[in-house]
């Protein structure tokens, strides 16, 4: 349990030599950061009077914004047995997250205020970092029935999803998308046509041929999409893509925004670097939502991600325990633990292609904070003063005693990443710091 | 990821699939299986080198007449047979499947031999016994979900060695539900790891799977030019669940197309043979004049199967 505000308000940090990176600003340089009263208080030279209650030597680390990671799941309700709050919340903030929003799929949904504000509670008394909740589009994400969208705004909820619940009703749809425009809010949606996914579990090609897995095309996500941009032109309300996968939806997305759609995108930081190949002879990792596809996707995604079609990386953590992926591939429960290979994996991928690091971070940092329309995301005077501190050049290996998060199910297990969280600062206060680098 | 079927040197450790399973491996098998056809027709049916061992059948899909060729293989090799139905699947029961295995490894259980409606779950069982120094407890894929049926493309693939005497100037295809076929599959992965020059797979687009062609077959769509010229056709079944719906209008417009008559095996070479996994839906995939007739050599694959399945747990048993 973290200090209470009052005492959090008085903590005054300075991050000494650290090189500072805060994308929205265009600042990469070696400065000191000051912090006071939970806030950004200068960068570079120290406010007037400034005496600091603690100084963190930050020489050789990278000095960011927060990550802020577009989707989460932490389990809770519902699923405690595969994660808890606790656990995730600590996963979090050892992967430098600092705000995070979690999809409505929990059980029961979220779908009603109590719900909503009861894990905003839990959140808010483990003090770490800050949860968004997406709220259920239709009641109990059974697509039919729209949700209390105003009373779960108020309760907390930035989004509304339907998370990987089908919305086979198109004009279900559609109302959702009116209604939710008529109040400004906002709608995520993870573009898949539910009758050509019906069954799927694998990426439609050679792979899903050669090991007999029922496969769905990349046409469940074309069709998806298509559909949303009619909706999206006819009501104007603003949709945040979900999870992109195929070279076609890409495509896609980029005309659309070329043509003015109100349209965001993501993608999951598995699908920049694996593809069905990597499911070898069954790998249950590898069974994710959506599937793995072919190494053109993931080369048109990469590509997306470069050059702004894919606004934003998240890390779909979805903590599994092992009985649920010790099955048969089609039996195996989808999802991978992800909250602590963001950086790593948005840092390979920024290495691999080519991309500067400030490029790279914007794209877990500001423009993920841009999408949520949260405060964060930055580091200018007077931002909430989530920080994520990080050694860029460590080399470290994913395995599951070194992860915090109670899923240990990544197809990254065993595999060497770069970057390291050596801090994350919470609204001023130090939430994480691993033990042996300020001695 | 290796491959958890081959140990390190390259010994086949369990037989979970034929695609990348090495030619001479291949080979081995069925070899061993000649001497093995003739034992069914001696007065004492059997050979003790299996004599003491424990074959454990988990069948966790129903099928009376896979499971029974595994249990007369077995027998004859003087393995003690255990059958286990298990149903559907793993988890209706609330044990998971590596709970069921490991319960029947602790029984001291030689050889398993797996039949599961989901594809891999053959390959699970067998890298969790590799993972945990169990690899002496040998695994033999009975049919996984879409994927592999490896005993049966292995008698397959005995059957036309034995009419054809080689796979390098052969021409062969394979005709229906590519799909959903194991059998398809394995048969594909063994015709093309052995040489056979030319392998075709003939069906309606809604039962050929994407980027067939990538297992090295060349599609066809019309029957009648997809059998031109074969030396070898091998029909599969079509589960009934598939003879309508979205996959196909009716039994009747299938058979019109791809039912196997004698008027359309006239196409193929004089000599082609003719095969079925079974069991056969007559009047569906195939014409009982043909199933019947001269060029059909379905029964004789049937008791091949048994001469392969004992050369397949004898080697893996290591003899």
């Amino acid at each position: 349990m973290g200090p209470h505000g009052e005492e959090r308000r008085e903590l005054k940090l300075e991050i000494r030599n650290g090189r500072v990176i805060d994308p929205r600003h265009g600042i990469d340089r070696v400065a000191t950061l000051y912090v006071a009263a939970g806030r950004v208080a200068a960068l570079g030279a120290a406010p007037s009077g400034w005496s600091a209650n603690r100084t963190i030597d930050a020489t050789g680390l990278v000095v960011c914004p927060g990550l802020i990671d577009l989707s989460a799941r932490l389990r809770e309700p519902g699923f405690e047995y595969k994660a808890t709050l606790e656990s995730e919340m600590r996963a979090a903030v050892a992967g430098g997250v600092t705000s995070l929003a979690c999809p409505p799929d929990t059980d029961p949904p979220l779908d009603e205020p109590g719900l909503v504000e009861m894990l905003k509670y839990r959140a808010r008394s483990l003090d770490q970092a800050h949860v968004y909740p997406i709220g259920a589009l239709t009641l109990g994400l059974q697509g039919a029935e729209l949700t209390e969208m105003g009373e779960l705004t108020e309760a907390g909820c930035v989004a509304f999803s339907q998370a990987e619940a089908p919305l086979t009703d198109t004009g279900v749809l559609l109302r959702a998308m009116q209604y939710a425009a008529t109040f400004g809010h906002r709608v995520w949606l993870r573009p898949q046509d539910p009758y050509l996914a019906k069954g799927g579990i694998a990426h439609d090609g050679e792979v899903a041929t050669r090991l007999g897995l029922a496969a769905i095309p990349p046409a469940a996500e074309t069709i998806a999409l298509a559909t949303i941009f009619a909706l999206v032109r006819l009501t104007g309300v603003h949709v945040h893509l979900c999870r992109i996968s195929t070279a076609e939806g890409v495509a896609m997305v980029r005309a659309a925004k070329a043509g003015g759609l109100p349209v965001t995108c993501d993608v999951a930081i598995h699908h920049l670097h694996l593809c069905d190949v990597d499911i070898g002879w069954f790998d249950a990792q590898c069974r994710l939502i959506p599937p793995l596809r072919g190494t053109r996707d993931r080369a048109a995604l990469r590509a997306g991600l470069c050059d702004g079609t894919i606004d934003l990386v998240c890390s779909d953590h979805t903590p599994v325990d092992d009985d649920a992926k010790q099955l048969p591939f089609g039996e195996a429960e989808p999802g991978a633990t992800g909250l602590e290979l963001l950086l790593p994996l948005a840092l390979k991928w920024a290495a691999k292609d080519k991309v500067p690091l400030p490029e790279a971070l914007a794209r877990i940092t500001s423009r993920p904070a841009e999408v949520l329309r949260s405060p964060a995301g930055h580091l200018g005077v007077g931002a909430p003063a989530d920080v994520c501190l990080f050694d860029a050049g460590v080399l470290w290996r994913v395995e599951p005693a070194a992860l915090a998060s109670q899923g240990k199910n990544t197809p990254f297990l065993g595999l060497e990443v770069p970057g390291k969280v050596r801090m994350t600062i919470v609204g001023g206060h130090v939430v994480h710091e691993e033990s042996t680098c300020w001695e | 990821m290796r491959n958890p079927q081959l140990s390190a040197d390259g010994e086949l450790t369990h037989l979970l699939t034929l695609e990348g399973l090495p030619a001479e491996v291949i080979v081995r098998i069925l070899d061993t299986a000649v001497p093995f056809t003739s034992i069914a027709e001696r007065d004492v049916k059997k050979v003790p080198l299996l004599r003491g061992r424990s074959v454990f059948n988990l069948f966790f899909e129903n099928s009376t007449r896979t499971r029974t060729t595994f249990e007369i293989a077995a027998k004859r090799l003087s393995a003690d047979v255990i059958n286990l139905n298990i149903g559907f699947s793993s988890t209706s029961k609330g044990e998971t499947l590596l709970d069921t295995v490991d319960n029947l490894v602790a029984m001291n259980a030689d050889m398993f031999v797996v039949r599961h409606s989901q594809s891999g779950a053959p390959h699970l069982i067998a890298a969790h016994l590799n993972r945990t120094g169990r690899s002496h407890v040998h695994v033999v894929n009975a049919g996984d979900g879409r994927h592999q049926h490896p005993t049966q493309g292995l008698l397959d693939l005995f059957t036309i060695r034995h009419y054809k005497k080689g796979f390098r100037a052969l021409t062969v295809a394979v005709v229906g539900d590519v799909m959903h076929s194991r059998v398809a599959r394995s048969l594909i992965h063994g015709l093309t790891t052995l040489g056979t020059p030319e392998v075709r797979a003939i069906g309606p687009k809604t039962l050929l799977p994407t980027d067939l062609q990538a297992l090295g077959v060349q599609v066809h769509h019309d029957m009648r030019a997809g059998l031109a010229g074969c030396d070898v056709v091998v029909m599969l079944r079509l589960q009934n669940e598939r003879m309508k719906g979205a996959l196909l209008p009716s039994v009747g417009e299938y058979f019109k197309h791809y039912g196997l008559t004698p008027e359309k095996l006239a196409l193929a070479k004089p000599d082609a043979i003719v095969m079925h996994p079974g069991p056969m839906n007559r009047g569906v995939e195939i014409d009982s004049a043909v199933a019947d007739g001269d060029r059909s050599v379905i029964l004789p694959q049937v008791t091949f199967g048994i001469a392969v399945r004992m050369a397949v747990m004898s080697i893996l048993a290591g003899n």
